[in-house]
C-alpha cells in the first residue's frame, strides 16, 4: 500500500512534467466541452446538459491511451527492469497506474463540471453523486483496460495501432459522438457490447435522468467486473523485460476481460430496455424544448 | 569471517539453441571485490542477473547471502544493490526524487545527502534525469544502488561507454567501496578494470569460466611473459615467428604477430634480424608487460575485444 502511494505520487509528478499529458487530459477533453456545449447544443443550457454526459465519458476514456503508452514505454525503455531489482510487487506498479489516472482526470471533470455550471447553465447535473460515482469508476475501469492493451502488446507501435482501433470503437459506437438515437438499430446493438456504451448510456441516465445508482446497476456491476478482470489479467501478464514476448496463449488470457461486456451485451440485445432507454431520455429533452413548452 | 556470500555451481543457461551459460562456478568471499571478465556474449551478464534473481538457470544452483535467488525475492532484494546493464529512468524524474522514491522501496535507507554529496551529485539534485551526462547517470546508478545499505553489489558492466577520464573517476569510487568491505561482483571487458580493482578475477568465455585467480596469480600461471606486438609489410609464418629466441608464445591475431616472449631483449634483436634476412620490414612494434589480456590470449587465440 505505501509503495503504491509513492508510485502513484511520483506518477503523478511525471505526468504533470509532460507536455502531451496535459494537452490529451486537459486541454482536448475542454476543447471537447466546447465543440459540445458551444456548437453541437449551441450555447442551450438543456442541449448542453444532455450533452454533459458524452463530454465527461470522453474525458474518463481517453484515460486508456496514455496509461497503455506509458507502461509500454517504460518496459522498452528499460526502466521497468530498474524497478524489478527493488523490492515491490508489481501489483503496486499497476495500483499505481489506475490511481494516478484516476487522481489527474479528477480536476478536468471538476473544471468542465463548474464551466458547465457557470458557463453553459446547465439546469441539473441529476444525481450528482451517482454521476461523480459513476465517473470513478469509469476511470479505475478505463484505465485498467490501458493495463491489457500495455500486456498484450509488444511495442509502442502495436500499442498505437491497437488503441486506435479501440478508440474508434469507443467513442463512434457508445453514443459518446453521435447519440445512440442517431444510430441505426444494428450499430446500436453492437454497442451494447462495449464498455464505453455501458458508461455514456449510465452516465445519461444518472445525469439527464437524475436516477439512482441502482437503476444503473447492469452498468455499475459492468465496469466493475471489467476493472477487476483487467487489473488481475494485466498482473498475470506483467513483463518486466523488454525482451519478453507476449505468448499467444497469454492473449487468450487477457481475452477473458471481454466476458463481462459479452454477457452484458447479450442480455441487453434480448432486453432492449437501454435502447428504449436511452431514447426516452432523448425525446424528453427534445420534448422539453419544443417550441411553446416552458424552458 | 570470509565465509563465501555468492556461490555459483555448474550455472547452465540456454536462449533457444545459444548456450549462454555451460556450467559456470565461482565463489565470492566476504569483503572480496570479485571480477567476471570476458568478452561480450561471454555469459557475464547471464550470470550477473541469474544471481540478482532477474533470470532462472536451466541448471546449478546460485546463492547470495545464503539464499536462492529464485525463491527469495523481496528478501534477497533487501540486501543486494545492483547496477544495470542496460536500464533506465524516466527523463522528467529529477535525481533527488529517483533516489527519494527508489530507498522509500526498501527497510534499511542510508541518508540520501551523504549518498549526493558523496557521488557528485550534490548540484544535480534538482536536475532531470536526461539533462545528466553519461557519467552522471552512471552515478547516479550507483548512488542508487546504495540506498538500501546493500551487503552485495553487483556492478554489471558499470563502465562500459564512459570516456576514460569518467571511467578512472568510478574506479575512484568502486575502490572506496571496496575499502568500507562491500561484497562486490563486476562484471567488465576492460582489462585495465579488472587488474586494477578486482582482488580475484574470473575469466570467463563461451559460457565458461577458463581461468580463475588474483590478476597477479593468473599473469604469472600465463609464465609471466612480456608481450611483443608487430606488424609487418609482408606477411610472415607464425611459425618462423615462434622460432625467434626467447619467444614462448607465438601467433598472429588478424593483421598483428603477438610474441610472448620470456627474454624480451634478445627476442627483440633476433626479430630485427630476422626481418632483414627475409628482406621484410617492421611497421610497428609494442612491447608490453603482461596483462590479463595474454592470459586470455594464451587460453583463446583471440582477443578479449574482437
Amino acid at each position: 500500500m505505501k509503495h503504491t502511494w509513492t508510485l502513484t505520487r511520483v506518477r503523478m509528478l511525471l505526468a504533470l512534467r509532460n507536455r502531451a499529458f496535459i494537452f490529451f487530459s486537459a486541454i482536448m477533453p475542454l476543447a471537447f466541452l466546447f465543440l459540445y456545449c458551444s456548437v453541437f447544443a449551441r450555447g442551450q443550457p438543456q442541449q448542453a446538459g444532455y450533452m454533459m454526459p458524452a463530454v465527461l465519458a470522453l474525458t474518463v476514456m481517453g484515460s486508456f491511451w496514455g496509461l497503455s503508452m506509458q507502461l509500454v514505454m517504460f518496459r522498452e525503455q528499460g526502466i521497468l527492469r530498474r524497478f524489478r531489482l527493488a523490492p515491490i510487487h508489481p501489483g503496486a506498479l499497476l495500483a499505481s497506474s489506475i490511481v494516478s489516472t484516476y487522481l489527474l482526470t479528477l480536476p478536468t471533470l471538476f473544471a468542465e463540471l463548474a464551466i458547465a455550471k457557470w458557463f453553459y447553465r446547465v439546469p441539473s447535473f441529476g444525481n450528482l453523486w451517482g454521476v461523480f460515482a459513476l465517473l470513478s469508476l469509469g476511470s479505475v475501469a478505463f484505465a485498467s483496460f490501458g493495463l491489457i492493451v500495455a500486456s498484450v502488446t509488444n511495442s509502442m507501435q502495436e500499442t498505437t495501432v491497437i488503441n486506435q482501433a479501440i478508440w474508434f470503437l469507443f467513442i463512434f459506437l457508445s453514443g459518446a459522438t453521435i447519440p445512440l438515437p442517431f444510430l441505426p438499430g444494428w450499430v446500436q446493438r453492437i454497442g451494447a457490447f462495449l464498455p464505453a456504451t455501458h458508461l455514456v448510456t449510465g452516465l445519461q441516465y444518472v445525469f439527464v435522468a437524475a436516477v439512482s445508482l441502482l437503476s444503473v446497476l447492469p452498468e455499475v456491476v459492468a465496469l466493475v467486473g471489467g476493472a477487476v478482470m483487467a487489473y488481475v489479467v494485466s498482473l498475470k501478464l506483467f513483463r518486466w523485460e523488454p525482451e519478453e514476448r507476449i505468448t499467444r496463449r497469454a492473449k487468450g488470457v487477457a481475452a477473458a476481460v471481454v466476458i463481462p461486456f459479452l454477457l452484458l451485451g447479450v442480455w441487453e440485445n434480448a432486453r432492449g430496455t437501454r435502447r428504449a432507454g436511452t431514447q426516452a431520455i432523448y425525446d424528453a429533452v427534445q420534448k422539453r424544448l419544443a417550441p411553446g413548452n416552458p424552458r | 569471517m570470509n565465509a563465501p556470500v555468492i556461490e555459483v555451481e555448474n550455472l547452465r543457461k540456454n536462449y533457444g539453441p545459444v548456450e549462454a551459460l555451460r556450467g559456470v562456478s565461482f565463489a565470492v568471499k566476504e569483503g572480496e571485490l570479485f571480477g567476471l571478465l570476458g568478452p561480450n556474449g561471454a555469459g557475464k551478464t547471464t550470470t550477473v542477473e541469474i544471481l540478482e534473481g532477474m533470470r532462472t538457470p536451466d541448471s546449478g544452483t546460485a546463492r547470495v547471502c545464503g539464499l536462492d535467488p529464485r525463491k527469495s525475492g523481496a528478501e534477497l532484494k533487501e540486501q543486494i544493490g545492483a547496477v544495470l546493464q542496460s536500464t533506465a529512468l524516466p527523463e522528467k524524474l529529477r535525481v533527488a526524487e529517483a533516489l527519494e522514491l527508489f530507498s522509500s522501496f526498501y527497510s534499511h535507507r542510508r541518508d540520501l545527502e551523504v549518498l549526493l554529496e558523496r557521488f557528485g551529485l550534490a548540484e544535480k539534485k534538482r536536475a532531470f534525469y536526461a539533462q545528466l551526462s553519461g557519467g552522471q547517470k552512471q552515478r547516479l546508478a550507483l548512488a542508487m544502488a546504495l540506498v538500501n545499505e546493500p551487503q552485495v553489489l553487483f556492478l554489471d558492466e558499470p563502465t562500459a561507454g564512459l570516456d576514460p577520464q569518467v571511467r578512472r573517476e568510478m574506479y575512484a569510487i568502486l575502490e572506496e567501496l571496496r575499502r568500507e568491505g562491500k561484497t562486490i561482483l563486476l562484471t567488465t571487458h576492460y582489462i585495465e578494470e579488472a587488474e586494477r580493482l578486482c582482488d580475484r578475477v574470473a575469466i570467463i568465455d563461451h559460457g565458461r569460466v577458463i581461468a580463475l585467480g588474483s590478476p597477479r596469480e593468473l599473469k604469472q600461471r600465463s609464465g609471466g611473459a612480456t608481450r611483443i606486438e608487430a606488424t609487418l609489410a609482408n606477411p610472415a609464418s607464425d611459425g618462423a615467428l615462434r622460432q625467434l629466441d626467447g619467444v614462448a608464445d607465438g601467433r598472429r591475431i588478424a593483421d598483428r604477430y603477438v610474441l610472448h616472449s620470456t627474454r624480451p631483449t634478445q627476442t627483440i634483436v633476433a626479430l630485427v634480424r630476422w626481418l632483414e634476412a627475409e628482406g621484410n620490414e617492421l611497421q610497428s612494434l609494442q612491447i608490453a608487460a603482461p596483462t590479463l589480456e595474454d592470459v586470455f590470449i594464451e587460453l583463446t587465440g583471440r582477443r578479449l575485444r574482437e
